[in-house]
C-alpha cells in the first residue's frame, strides 16, 4: 500500500512526527469542549441558583480536602431507583458555580447531591463525629477532628475575587463582607448579628427567593466558627437552591 | 585548539552549571514564598522543596567536584546509570503504592480497626488519592523514564541527549512526587482525579515535562538510525499528549501566590467534559500508549524475534491515539453533560476495541516461532499474561461505556475491578517484566538471581489479581442491581447501607487478592536487588559482545560502566 510507504516520511522526521501526533490528538478533544463553551443549552435556564456563601464556600473547601468525592457522587442520573432513592435529577445549572465539579465517580456512599435538609444538622454533626455510632454497618471514616478545629478563612475576601474573575456572580459587598457573613451564618445571635441582614439581603437577591440562606450554630459551640460548621453549612444547603416547582424540564431549551 | 569531541564535553559539562542555577531558582522562589506564606500547608510545603533543592545541589557539587578529567556525559557510551536509578525508583514507589492500596482496601473492610480518629490525615479520602498517584504516576511514571531512557538510547544509537538534563527530568519527576504525596496528606488536592496536585505542583511538572520532552526529541535528533524506532513513536506520544492534557486540566487561578489554594477556570459541565477527557486520557496515554512502547522494545528484544507486523504497528498507532481521545464522555453517562457528547463517547469507546486488539494481537504475534518461551521463561510469560489482561480490560472498557451497561456499573465496584484488572494485569506485568530484563541487562548478569523467585513472584501476583477482580465484579454487579431493586409493593428493595452491608465479604476477598500482589512485587525486589549485587545465577557477563544490545558499530559505542 502506497500509503504506508509514505509513513516512512514520518519515521524519519521527528519534528513531523510530533507535529502529526499533536494534529490527531487534538481533534476529538476540540469537537468535544469547544462546543460546551458557547453553545446556550448546554446549562438550562433555572430559578434559584446563587453562588456559595462565605461559610458554604469553605465547607464545600474541606469536603475538598477531606476527599469526600471519592466516595460520594453529587449527580443524581435520570433513572426511576435514583430519583427515588435521592430525588430530583441534577442539572447543569446546580454546578455552574462549582469551580471545579464535584460530581465524582464512586458511590462507596451515597450521592451527596441533594443531602441538604435530608437530616439534621445535629444528626450531620454526630455521623461526622462517629459514622458508626449512627450507622453501624457504615464504612466512613471519623471526621470528629473538624469539631476540633477553628475556621480558617484568612483569605476569605481574595478567595471570593478570585471566584468572580472566573465568572461567580459575587458583589462588592459580599466581598467585603465575607468574613462577616461567616459569623452571620454560623453564630447568627452574637457576633455575626450585624450582617445578618446583609447575609440574607444579598444571596437571597441572586437566588431571587426568600429562604435561600440557612443561618444557625450548627455545631453546638456558640465559642467560635468550626470547621465542622462550615462543613455542615455546606452539606445542608447542597441540592437546595433550585425551585423544581417552577423547573420545567420538558421546555425545549431544557431537552438536550 | 578543540576537538569536536571536547566541545562536545565542555558544553554537556556546562548543562551541570544550567540544571543548577534552574533547580536553584525554584529553590530561592521556594524560599520567598515560604517566608511570606500565612498558610500552614503551603509552609510545609514550600520548606520540603528547599529540603529537596539542597539535597540536589549539594549532591551534584560533591559529584562533579569530584569528576576531574573525566567527561561524565561521554558520547561514546549510554548514559545507563540513570536507567538504573529509574528502576530502583520504580520499585521503590511501586512498593510504596502497593502498600497505601493494601490499607485502603483494610480500611473500607474493617473501619473499626483502621480508622484513627485523631488522625484525619490516615483518613481514606486523603490516602486513595495518594494511592492513585503512587502507583500511576510514582510507579509507572519511574517505569516509563526508565525504560523510555533506555530504549531511545538503544534504538537511536546514541547517548541520551542534554548533558545533566535528563538527570533534571528523573529528579525534578521525584520532587514532583514527593510534594504532590505530602500535600495529600496534608489535604492539599484540587479534587480532580488523578489531577489532584494544587497549582505549583502542576507548574513544576510541566516544567520537567516540558525539559523530559526536550530531552527525547534530542535524543531522536540525533539518532545514528535513519528511522525511528516504533517504540519510540509511543514514547513521544504518550510525552506530547500528557502535557497537553496536563496543562488544559489544570487551568486555574491561584487566591494567592504564597497559597496552597487555586479555583478551576472552568465549573460544572465544562470542568466535569475537561477532568474526563483528562482522565480517560491519562488512561489511554499514561498507562496504554507508554506502556505499549514497552511492549515494543522489551517483547521483541526478549523473545529476540521481530515484531509480528510493521503494518500493523503503523495502523495500531495513528488509529488508537486518535480514537482514544474522544472516550472521555462515557465517564458521565446520564449526566448533565449534553447527550451528544455523551454519545460521542460512547462510539469511540466501542471503537477503541479495534486498535486495541490490534496492538495486543501484533505483541502476542511477536512470539510466532518462540512459543516454548512462554513455558520456560517467567519474564516472558508475565509480559504475554499481560497483554491478556491489557485484551480483556479494553475489550471489558467498551461493553463499560455502553449506555445500558454504565446505567448498571457507573458508581459501582465494577469500575475498581475494571481499572485493577487492567493496572495489576496490564501495567503491572509489563512494568515487572520490564524490569526482570532490564536488571541483568544493566548490571551486565548471565540471568537474573533466581527464575524460580520469578515464578514465584508470577503464580502468587496472578492469584491475588483473579481474587481482586472477581471479588469487585461480585460486588460492583450485587450493589448496582440492588440499588435498583424493586420489592411487590413497588418501593426501593433496599437502603442504601445495607449494599454497603452486602460488600464485606467481596471486602475481605479484595484485601487479600492486594495483600497477595503486593507480596509479589517484594519478592521481585528481593530478586532484583540480589540480581544487581551479581548473587545467585546473576553471574557477570565477561566475554564480549554484550548477546542483549542491538547489533551496533561497537568502535564508537560501548553501553556505560
Amino acid at each position: 500500500m502506497s500509503i504506508m510507504n509514505k509513513h516512512g516520511l514520518l519515521e524519519r522526521h521527528s519534528l513531523l512526527l510530533t507535529i502529526g501526533i499533536l494534529v490527531v490528538v487534538s481533534i476529538g478533544g476540540l469537537i468535544q469542549m469547544a462546543p460546551l463553551a458557547y453553545m446556550d443549552n448546554t446549562i438550562e435556564k433555572v430559578d434559584g441558583m446563587r453562588p456559595y456563601t462565605p461559610l458554604e464556600l469553605m465547607g464545600r473547601d474541606i469536603y475538598i480536602r477531606e476527599g469526600c468525592y471519592v466516595c460520594h457522587s453529587q449527580m443524581v442520573r435520570p433513572l426511576r431507583d435514583e430519583v427515588e432513592r435521592y430525588g430530583h435529577y441534577s442539572l447543569a445549572a446546580e454546578s455552574m458555580y462549582d469551580h471545579p465539579f464535584q460530581w465524582g465517580s464512586k458511590r462507596t456512599g451515597p450521592d451527596l447531591a441533594r443531602v441538604g435538609g435530608k437530616y439534621s444538622a445535629e444528626w450531620q454533626v454526630d455521623h461526622l463525629k462517629d459514622p458508626r455510632a449512627l450507622v453501624p454497618e457504615s464504612v466512613m471514616p471519623p471526621y470528629a477532628f473538624l469539631a476540633d478545629k477553628k475556621l480558617n478563612y484568612d483569605r476569605i475576601e481574595e478567595r471570593l475575587r478570585t471566584e468572580r474573575m472566573l465568572g461567580v456572580p459575587y458583589t462588592d459587598e459580599m466581598i467585603e463582607n465575607a468574613a462577616g457573613h461567616i459569623y452571620a451564618q454560623a453564630d447568627p445571635d452574637e457576633k455575626g448579628y450585624d450582617y445578618l441582614d446583609s447575609l440574607i439581603e444579598e444571596y437571597d437577591g441572586i437566588a431571587g427567593r426568600d429562604g435561600s440562606v440557612e443561618y444557625r450554630d450548627y455545631d453546638g459551640d456558640r465559642t467560635r466558627v468550626t470547621e465542622m460548621d462550615a462543613i455542615v453549612a455546606y452539606l445542608q444547603m447542597t441540592g437546595t437552591l433550585v425551585d423544581f416547582s417552577t423547573y420545567e424540564a420538558n421546555d425545549l431549551s431544557n431537552r438536550r | 585548539m578543540m576537538t569536536p569531541n571536547s566541545i562536545a564535553s565542555n558544553s554537556s559539562r556546562g548543562s551541570i552549571a544550567t540544571v543548577s542555577v534552574a533547580v536553584a531558582i525554584f529553590g530561592v522562589l521556594s524560599l520567598i514564598i515560604a517566608g511570606r506564606t500565612i498558610d500552614h500547608a503551603m509552609s510545609i510545603q514550600a520548606m520540603t522543596f528547599i529540603a529537596l533543592v539542597t539535597a540536589f545541589l549539594v549532591g551534584t557539587g560533591m559529584w562533579a567536584g569530584n569528576l576531574l578529567d573525566r567527561n561524565p556525559f561521554d558520547e561514546t557510551k549510554y548514559e545507563d546509570t540513570l536507567v538504573k536509578y529509574g528502576v530502583f525508583a520504580s520499585m521503590f514507589w511501586g512498593i510504596a503504592g502497593l502498600l497505601v492500596g493494601v490499607v485502603i482496601a483494610l480500611q473500607l473492610t474493617f473501619p473499626n480497626i483502621f480508622y484513627f480518629p485523631e488522625w484525619g490525615w490516615t483518613n481514606f479520602g486523603r490516602l486513595r488519592p495518594l494511592h492513585t498517584s503512587a502507583v500511576i504516576f510514582a510507579f509507572g511514571g519511574n517505569v516509563l523514564l526508565a525504560t523510555s531512557f533506555y530504549v531511545v538510547q538503544r534504538t537511536c544509537r546514541t547517548r541520551i541527549a542534554g548533558g545533566m538534563w535528563p538527570w533534571f527530568v528523573f529528579w525534578g519527576y521525584q520532587f514532583f512526587i514527593v510534594l504532590a504525596a505530602t500535600g495529600y496528606l496534608l489535604g492539599v488536592t484540587q479534587s480532580k482525579e488523578y489531577a489532584e496536585p494544587e497549582w505549583y505542583v502542576d507548574l513544576w511538572l510541566t516544567i520537567v515535562w516540558v525539559a523530559y520532552l526536550l530531552v527525547f526529541l534530542g535524543t531522536l535528533w540525533k539518532r545514528k538510525e535513519p528511522h525511528i524506532y516504533v517504540a519510540n513513536w509511543f514514547y513521544l506520544s504518550f510525552i506530547v499528549t500528557i502535557a497537553m492534557l496536563h496543562i488544559v486540566n489544570n487551568l486555574s487561578v491561584p487566591v494567592s501566590w504564597t497559597g496552597t489554594k487555586s479555583v478551576q477556570v472552568f465549573a460544572g459541565v465544562q470542568d466535569a467534559m475537561t477532568q474526563w477527557w483528562y482522565g480517560h486520557n491519562a488512561v489511554g496515554f499514561f498507562l496504554t500508549t507508554g506502556f505499549l512502547a514497552i511492549m515494543y522494545y522489551f517483547i521483541p528484544k526478549r523473545v529476540n524475534r521481530p515484531v509480528y507486523s510493521y503494518r500493523l504497528s503503523i495502523v495500531h498507532f495513528w488509529s488508537l491515539i486518535f480514537i482514544y481521545i474522544w472516550a472521555g464522555p462515557h465517564h458521565l453517562h446520564y449526566t448533565a453533560l449534553p447527550q451528544w457528547a455523551q454519545t460521542l463517547g460512547m462510539t469511540f469507546s466501542i471503537m477503541l476495541w479495534m486498535p486495541s486488539w490490534g496492538g495486543m494481537i501484533n505483541g502476542v504475534m511477536t512470539l510466532s516461532g518462540a512459543w516454548d518461551k512462554l513455558r520456560t521463561d517467567p519474564v516472558v510469560r508475565m509480559m504475554v499474561v499481560s497483554l491478556a489482561f491489557y485484551g480483556m480490560a479494553t475489550f471489558e472498557g467498551p461493553l463499560m461505556s455502553v449506555r445500558a451497561v454504565n446505567s448498571l456499573s457507573h458508581y459501582t465496584e465494577w469500575g475498581i475491578g475494571h481499572v485493577h484488572s487492567g493496572a495489576l494485569g496490564w501495567v503491572g506485568y509489563i512494568s515487572f517484566g520490564a524490569l526482570y530484563c532490564l536488571v541483568p541487562w544493566l548490571y551486565k548478569k548471565k540471568a537474573l538471581y533466581s527464575k524460580s523467585l520469578v515464578e514465584w513472584h508470577f503464580w502468587i501476583s496472578t492469584i491475588g489479581i483473579l481474587f481482586y477482580m472477581i471479588s469487585m465484579w461480585f460486588a460492583g454487579i450485587m450493589e448496582g442491581l440492588m440499588w435498583r431493586a424493586y420489592n411487590e409493593y413497588g418501593f426501593l428493595e433496599y437502603s442504601f447501607v445495607e449494599t454497603v452491608e452486602a460488600k464485606h465479604i467481596s471486602y475481605m476477598i479484595r484485601a487479600l487478592g492486594g495483600l497477595l500482589y503486593f507480596s509479589g512485587a517484594l519478592i521481585m525486589a528481593y530478586n532484583l536487588v540480589r540480581s544487581a549485587m551479581g548473587h545467585g545465577a546473576a553471574e557477570p557477563i565477561d566475554a564480549k559482545p554484550d548477546p542483549y544490545a542491538t547489533p551496533e558499530p561497537r568502535a564508537t559505542l560501548v553501553p556505560a560502566e
